[in-house]
């Protein structure tokens, strides 16, 4: 951290010109901003394709039987919806994109640890991407097993199986360099008097899920390896006809596969404890309490995974535990939000675009987080295991929270990513279009659930279709939502008016730099409070 | 700007590196983790398949492998003392010793793999499906695992060449030496990984 004290011109990183130019001085950047940005284009794109083919499937559900497409066409679409959205935007998400961009700022570093690793990891997300798009398109027909690919259905089917475990390897594998590039950058960058515990809350969620995406990403690796094996040279790892234990392989992929599942929480929590205090121009409470209960979330939701198969076969004993431990891992994530609302208690609230997505997270998160335990309980699971409920809870935590969190963390950091200011009012009507839409797109599945509707099925007896006509018109309802958002967003970072370098009066670091930071962030020594969220 | 002296200033952190392929080793560990976990269930459930199976392994050239890797081990250690005393010479000596043993253990491997599929006893072979779900098992993950760990071999040995030139061209250092250091941490790891297979494949009874 030894630089030169002579005085910096200061030039956008935006504009900075370094040894490329147009095109390769993105594709070939290491600046973290720019690779936030990258990744931010690519998730977004990928979002917007995913979303594509999950209204393709509403359309599909308006009436009972063939509505657009044929059984197997519908197959193909919710496994490529899945692989899209778990493994291309919600799991890399918040943290590449928010979490390359301010990390570094918000510990007070001029970039991650190590840069040319960030850009190597963008290029394999790349690759990664393209291998499952490819996937779709060879000639053996879309993947149809549903994106947790289980045995031995996934060892028998004769389509491009392999090439999507594939491409979630190679996805899984730009994860992991991801989360090793933030965990020394938080233990080895952190600007002098940036101790562990004056640390904003955002780091504290990013470490917390970069050390889950370490240590459960091999484990979906080996096991989507020894499933290419199993097809490759027919060894019976899973298969039963060869030798295999199908439930061997819902429980290596569950091991990840759930703790994957904070890898797209976490963060977003993070985001939300960064909005509220700004907001509510006061001191988060319970910082401490905060920034534990992420680890903990984290500790306890590598425990967790039996919850997925309880009707798998399973003994007593093992149901009532992982049950346990599923509610244990539940009180971390209550304390996060008592502690947000806490905060707002006697707080000057200022309602901005990104406050309100705050809000819609919290409210969402609610709804998915206590339906999730109903679902942890086995006796109500048994009930509705693979039934729409749970595509409904799903989608409350993973779009509902993830997703809003994202439109939040975007709303709050556009002014500091482009140095432009979008429009408020717009934002917020397409808050509000999207936060109906979605309600009426998902609450519907919560009652069709129970009522026995199961999950990716194509065809549905008609008692089902007044609940699945609303849910899919309030699909229509939000991708209109979310177009008008991303528009006026767009809009906003081209050309709306200059933004302020500190627009919402925040007390963390990214808002002490010029409203577009410079190329290494601080061309000073960043001053380090004692408390980062110093309001009254 | 590119005139500006602090952009093209390098950011070196030896401290970092270090860390940053400790956690990389945590990755491979749990990589194989899972693959150990896979083979002590199916062990748990054939025990005396994967036995018998086990008998059918040479236990002299698991053995030799064994103390070829655990010398390069140390030839690699000594190579990293050599660098840190500025002996470039005993360094480029050590790495190539290392090499050697390296490409020792990756010969042994091809003469016991050929033995194997002589007889037949490969993934993907005629006779394999006839077998037993034991023994089908046992040689599945005995190809699957050391397939798996030749692959680190390979990849240690491209990652100690390349050191190999560095330390050539000086590049590597006494005072910059934290890529050959890594080096060696990867080529201990996969020293480590074959200490757990070689008892679990070979010395089953």
């Amino acid at each position: 951290m030894s630089n030169s004290t002579e005085k910096i011109e200061y030039v956008s990183y935006l504009d900075y010109q370094g040894k490329y130019k147009g095109f390769l001085s993105w594709i070939m950047a290491t600046d973290h901003k720019r690779i936030g940005l990258l990744y931010m284009y690519s998730i977004m794109t990928f979002f917007f394709i995913g979303a594509f083919f999950g209204l393709l499937m509403k359309i599909e559900m308006l009436s009972p039987g063939e509505t657009i497409m044929k059984p197997q066409t519908y197959n193909g679409v919710f496994t490529l919806h899945g692989i899209l959205m778990i493994f291309m935007v919600v799991i890399p998400g918040l943290s590449a994109v928010f979490g390359n961009f301010f990390l570094p700022i918000l510990i007070g570093a001029k970039d991650v640890a190590f840069p040319k690793l960030n850009r190597f990891s963008w290029w394999i997300f790349i690759v990664g991407s393209i291998m499952a798009v490819a996937s779709q398109l060879l000639k053996d027909g879309p993947p149809d097993t549903g994106w947790t690919f289980y045995a031995p259905y996934s060892s028998q089917t004769g389509t491009n199986v392999i090439m999507a475990t594939a491409a979630a390897f190679v996805l899984g594998f730009s994860s992991i360099l991801t989360g090793l590039n933030f965990i020394v950058t938080i233990h080895q960058m952190r600007a002098p008097g940036m101790r562990f515990f004056n640390m904003p809350l955002f780091p504290w969620a990013l470490y917390a899920t970069a050390w889950i995406q370490l240590l459960a990403t091999p484990i979906i690796g080996i096991t989507l390896l020894m499933l290419i094996a199993e097809r490759m040279f027919q060894i019976g790892f899973f298969d039963p006809a060869l030798g295999g234990d199908p439930l061997l392989f819902q429980h290596l992929f569950w091991i990840y596969s759930h703790p994957a599942v904070y890898v797209m929480m976490l963060p977003a929590m993070g985001v939300i404890t960064e909005i509220i205090p700004t907001f509510c121009q006061r001191q988060i409470y319970g910082y401490k309490a905060v920034a534990i209960s992420s680890l903990a979330i984290a500790g306890v939701g590598f425990l967790v995974w039996g919850h997925h198969m309880y009707t798998s076969g399973m003994s007593d004993q093992a149901r009532w535990f992982f049950s346990l431990l599923t509610f244990i891992v539940a009180v971390p994530s209550a304390i996060k939000v008592f502690n947000w609302i806490t905060t707002m208690y006697n707080g000057s609230i200022d309602v901005k675009p990104p406050f309100l997505y705050a809000l819609a997270f919290i409210f969402l998160f609610i709804i998915g987080g206590t339906t999730g335990l109903l679902l942890g309980s086995v006796a109500t699971n048994v009930q509705v295991h693979d039934t729409s409920f749970v595509v409904a809870h799903f989608h409350y935590i993973i779009f509902g929270g993830m997703g809003f969190a994202f439109f939040a963390a975007i709303h709050y950091w556009l002014p500091k990513m482009y140095g432009r200011m979008y429009n408020f009012k717009i934002a917020n009507i397409a808050l509000v279009i999207n936060f109906i839409g979605f309600n009426l797109l998902y609450f519907p599945q919560f009652i069709i659930g129970v009522e026995g509707m199961p999950r990716r099925y194509f065809d549905y007896p008609a008692q089902f279709q007044p609940m699945q006509v609303i849910s899919s018109i309030g699909g229509f309802i939000l991708v209109a939502g979310l177009i008008l958002m991303v528009f006026n967003l767009v809009k906003g970072a081209k050309s709306g008016p200059v933004a302020p370098s500190n627009p919402w009066n925040g007390s963390t670091l990214e808002w002490t730099l010029p409203a577009t930071p410079s190329l290494e962030n601080f061309d000073e020594e960043p001053v380090i409070k004692e408390n980062p969220y110093d309001y009254k | 700007m590119s005139e500006k002296a602090i952009h093209v200033e390098e950011h070196r952190d030896d401290e970092a590196s270090k860390l940053g392929m400790w956690l990389f080793i945590f990755t491979e560990l749990l990589l194989f983790g899972g693959l150990f976990l896979v083979y002590s269930i199916f062990r748990a459930q054939y025990p005396t398949e994967f036995h018998q199976s086990s008998l059918e392994l040479s236990v002299t050239i698991g053995a030799i492998n064994t103390v070829v890797l655990l010398f390069s081990s140390m030839t690699v250690a000594m190579a990293l003392t050599a660098i840190q005393k500025n002996d470039q010479k005993r360094a480029l000596i050590f790495i190539g010793i290392t090499l050697f043993c390296a490409a020792a253990f990756l010969f042994n491997k091809y003469f016991e793999w050929g033995h194997k599929i002589e007889h037949g006893l490969y993934p993907g072979s005629d006779l394999m499906p006839l077998l037993d779900r034991g023994h089908l098992l046992y040689f599945s993950l005995y190809f699957f695992m050391t397939g798996l760990h030749a692959l680190h071999i390979i990849i240690g040995m491209t990652l100690l060449i390349v050191c190999y030139f560095k330390v050539k061209s000086k590049n590597i250092n006494d005072h910059d030496y934290v890529l050959l250091e890594n080096g060696a941490l990867y080529w201990h790891l996969v020293d480590l990984i074959w200490i757990f297979l070689f008892p679990l494949m070979y010395l089953i009874s």
